[in-house]
């Protein structure tokens, strides 16, 4: 399908022409394969960049300083180093994104996919394209349109032993699934005492996209982070879109994944080898010294756009893609916000009540001594997302408006 | 007894007091064309007439068991339907959700639990009758009204209770309550508070054992669910949407209807269009079949039925089971608004009544016998409340367990380390 990023090209092209080595240290933007984890003998080694780094962005500052945590150990793949050395095979997000689901797929045979159009359509994004003839029917079930219902018999399904992945074909389409998804699937495991796990993935294309109008381009992240007992977790990447899939997969807990409608035809180096992104981490994409700069999905992308003016102007930005909507990282924010005392937060989510929204109240009580000004969030407009293509861009955050503000932050 | 019943004050329209040989005047009124049978007809042998009907006709067929009945009624000797041991069961098992709900209604005017508590006082026919033909790998699926599905379902009174009461040793460890009763090793999967909820993820369930017979491989596997659910709740999406997915992909389910006339103050004449929920089944290719739900036996007949379609792998069935609660929709509820002439017609079609009666007049047990169950009965409440009473309340360090399978779920705190190591949240001291 058609998807011209608006902004989103420049990182796309960077992104498709980067070599595997992506230490050089002229290369300013994104480096994603830098926050997988890496096990290391017994103890859980995680990768996470928040590496102390100087102006001229040397390789070895910006390598990441190692963290032991007690982490369950997650399965071994390679670190940043070697992962250069391997060739990998490249991949559209879509495509990264059926890698994983495939993957997990034939590594578990309790895995399977339901929602409307994924099995002999391939999914209404070609997400699920080719599994159905090679899986059968019933484990890439082609639903009915009834979201309500048969994200209930996903979570039923679930309680019973298998590992749905439900897709709803746009996010917004779960709105009429939300009695299940608040109701069933975060509470459950709770009201039955513990007896029930329901390890289900719940996920979708959502956010605002090509004069799709109101109703489409909704971002739902917002209403759903309030829901006690379920994770979520946006890719941005290829990379991390493929490891977020499989490390949702894997969990024992419901995991809703937000998938991006405009983002679809990324394209990316994946390695070969087996590997997972940490739910529950947040990804540093550029780490910098004077602002840190919150964002997630396709924003991260307009954020990386406006960092290239940035740096241009002599700023030089922290970047973070939060990855994980809920939990938040505090860990990888807290490190950056001690550092930088500045932050911005960049989000396509609704003004009121969104992912950043509650990002800046959960910064402001964790590390309010390091702030040195006021937390600026710059989120979507609360307007219902008009079709004609001017009124659209206006509702969304785009560059121009992150380097204003950036530069009245760090005035 | 004249199988006539006076009408409900409060019904929209007017009805025809009906008795077998008014079949033939028009009838205005949908609910007046189905007779029902008094409990104290003799029952006649059901099973191989029921089976015939079910599978000669084609997935639409719809059809009252009575009819059945009416038809046979004049050539058949009367035969018995169970045996001493399958009725001392059934009647074990009826008087023990009877005086279970009884006792509910006592713990609860007396400050030992609190919320809402729905009593299923009437409607033990349904449970028994279903419940009582699952293995225990078969799952059910509940509403509020579940305290008598999950006893029937194998899990102690003592665990019930104690869930009632809020303690710790209950089924879900306190946290669930009245409305969601939880036994994994019972495979009672709910308990939902909002109506319809469940049938979703009751249909999950089939889902599953279907699953588990043609993708895993696992040949043996021919789990059946049994979703419970009102009147009120056919009026809503859910329901429909499962019944087409149900018959869809022939999952091992039976929707069994729970019709008790009211959902809560609303008549279900009043709220449906077509009050006859049985024939919605064949609007989506799956046999709807009407039962008295005050009779067990009738209600077991059809549930033998119906569950072994399942087994077999042909499907779901919708079983309508005409049934009154003669307690209101739950304990706040003052039910002033049911017609009492109603409520006496069906107190005196009482489902436990009409078994003791059939087990002495068969000669398959006595007063004697029948009261020591009783006795049995009482003194296993007794327990289970002393129980209750002595159980633990949930510490503080409960709080925070179970809101996640895996709790790092819980993310990342600011020091680096998962916040489910904080000792605050073994506590359950931590803000989450």
């Amino acid at each position: 399908m058609a998807t011209g990023f608006h902004g989103v090209g420049a990182a796309v092209a960077a992104l498709s022409s980067s070599p595997s080595n992506s230490f050089d240290s002229k290369k300013l933007l994104c480096s994603p394969r830098r926050s997988f984890p890496v096990r290391k003998g017994a103890s859980f080694v995680v990768d996470r960049s928040d590496g102390s780094v100087n102006l001229d962005n040397n390789p070895k500052a910006r390598r990441a300083q190692q963290l032991i945590v007690n982490a369950v150990a997650n399965k071994a793949d390679s670190s940043p180093a070697s992962s250069s050395s391997k060739p990998g095979h490249e991949l559209l997000l879509f495509e990264a994104l059926r890698e994983g689901l495939e993957e997990e797929m034939d590594r578990d045979p309790r895995v399977c996919v339901m929602g409307e159009d994924v099995g002999h359509y391939g999914g209404s994004y070609k997400v699920t394209r080719g599994l159905a003839e090679k899986f059968g029917d019933l484990r890439v079930l082609d639903t009915p349109i009834a979201e309500n219902s048969f994200t209930g018999m996903g979570i039923g399904a679930a309680m019973t032993g298998l590992r749905p992945v439900v897709e709803g074909m746009n996010m917004g389409f779960l709105l009429l699934a939300f009695n299940q998804i608040s109701n069933n699937c975060g509470m459950l495991h709770y009201t039955s005492g513990g007896q029930f796990t329901i390890p289900i993935v719940i996920r979708g294309p959502g956010g605002v996209g090509r004069q799709l109008g109101a109703e489409h381009s909704q971002r739902l992240e917002s209403y759903f982070q309030s829901i006690p007992g379920i994770q979520m977790v946006a890719c941005s990447t290829p990379y991390n879109a493929k490891g977020l899939m499989k490390a949702a997969i894997r969990s024992e807990n419901p995991v809703i994944l937000f998938e991006h409608v405009l983002l679809y035809n990324l394209k990316e180096r994946l390695p070969d080898e087996d590997y997972i992104c940490n739910l529950e981490e947040a990804e540093m994409v550029r780490p910098g010294e004077h602002v840190t700069i919150l964002t997630y999905s396709r924003m991260r992308y307009h954020v990386m756009q406006a960092a290239k003016t940035l740096v241009n102007k002599g700023y030089d930005p922290e970047v973070i893609d939060i990855r994980s909507l809920k939990p938040f990282d505090l860990h990888t924010i807290g490190n950056s916000v001690k550092k930088t005392h500045r932050v911005l937060i960049v989000e396509e989510c609704m003004r009121t009540g969104g992912i950043g929204a509650s990002l800046t109240a959960a910064i402001t009580e964790n590390f309010h001594d390091y702030l040195d000004a006021p937390i600026m969030c710059l989120s979507s407009q609360d307007v219902p997302t008009p079709y004609a293509g001017t009124l659209e861009e206006w509702t969304v955050v785009q560059p121009a408006q992150i380097v204003t503000a950036v530069e009245q932050l760090c005035k | 007894m004249a199988t006539a019943f006076s009408v409900p004050k409060f019904a929209a329209q007017p009805f025809n007091p009906i008795s077998p040989t008014s079949q033939q005047k028009p009838l205005i009124f949908p609910t007046a064309a189905s007779p029902f049978l008094g409990s104290t007809r003799k029952l006649l042998h059901l099973s191989s007439s029921s089976q015939l009907n079910l599978r000669r006709r084609s997935s639409g067929s719809v059809f009252a068991v009575s009819d059945i009945v009416k038809e046979k009624k004049s050539t058949s000797i009367p035969s018995l339907l169970i045996t001493k041991e399958e009725g001392l069961e059934l009647y074990e098992d009826m008087v023990l959700g009877r005086a279970f709900e009884d006792m509910c209604a006592q713990m609860y005017y007396r400050g030992k639990m609190f919320g809402f508590v729905h009593l299923y006082n009437g409607q033990e026919a349904i449970s028994t009758g279903f419940i009582k033909l699952l293995k225990q790998q078969d799952s059910v699926v509940s509403t509020y009204r579940d305290h008598v599905h999950a006893l029937s379902k194998g899990v102690p009174a003592r665990a019930v209770m104690s869930e009632l009461f809020g303690k710790t040793t209950g089924c879900c460890r306190g946290q669930g309550g009245s409305m969601h009763m939880f036994s994994s090793e019972h495979n009672l999967i709910g308990g939902f508070a909002f109506i319809g909820e469940g049938i979703p993820v009751a249909t999950g369930a089939a889902f599953s054992s279907k699953y588990r017979r043609e993708v895993l491989k696992e040949a043996d596997c021919d789990h059946v669910t049994l979703a419970f659910f009102g009147d009120g709740t056919c009026n809503n999406g859910q329901f429909f949407e499962c019944l087409n997915m149900a018959a869809l992909w022939k999952l091992p389910i039976v929707f069994v209807v729970e019709n008790n006339l009211w959902a809560i103050g609303m008549s279900h004449l009043r709220a449906t269009s077509d009050p006859q929920i049985y024939k919605k089944g064949p609007a989506f290719g799956m046999p709807g079949v009407h039962v008295d739900g005050m009779d067990v036996l009738k209600v077991r007949e059809v549930a033998k039925e119906a569950i072994a379609r399942a087994r077999r792998g042909e499907g779901p069935t919708l079983v309508e089971c005409e049934t009154y609660r003669f307690r209101g929709h739950s304990l706040a509820d003052p039910d002033e608004l049911r017609d009492p002439t109603e409520k006496a017609h069906y107190a005196a079609r009482d489902p436990i009544t009409a078994l003791k009666k059939y087990l002495i007049e068969n000669n398959l047990s006595g007063e004697a016998e029948l009261k020591a169950i009783d006795k049995k009965i009482d003194e296993l409440l007794e327990d289970a409340v002393e129980f209750a009473d002595e159980s633990p309340l949930p510490p503080r360090s409960q709080l925070l367990e179970n809101v996640f399978a895996d709790p790092k779920g819980f993310g990342i705190g600011p020091d680096g380390r998962y916040r489910c190591e904080d000792p605050k949240f073994t506590e359950g001291t931590a803000h989450v």
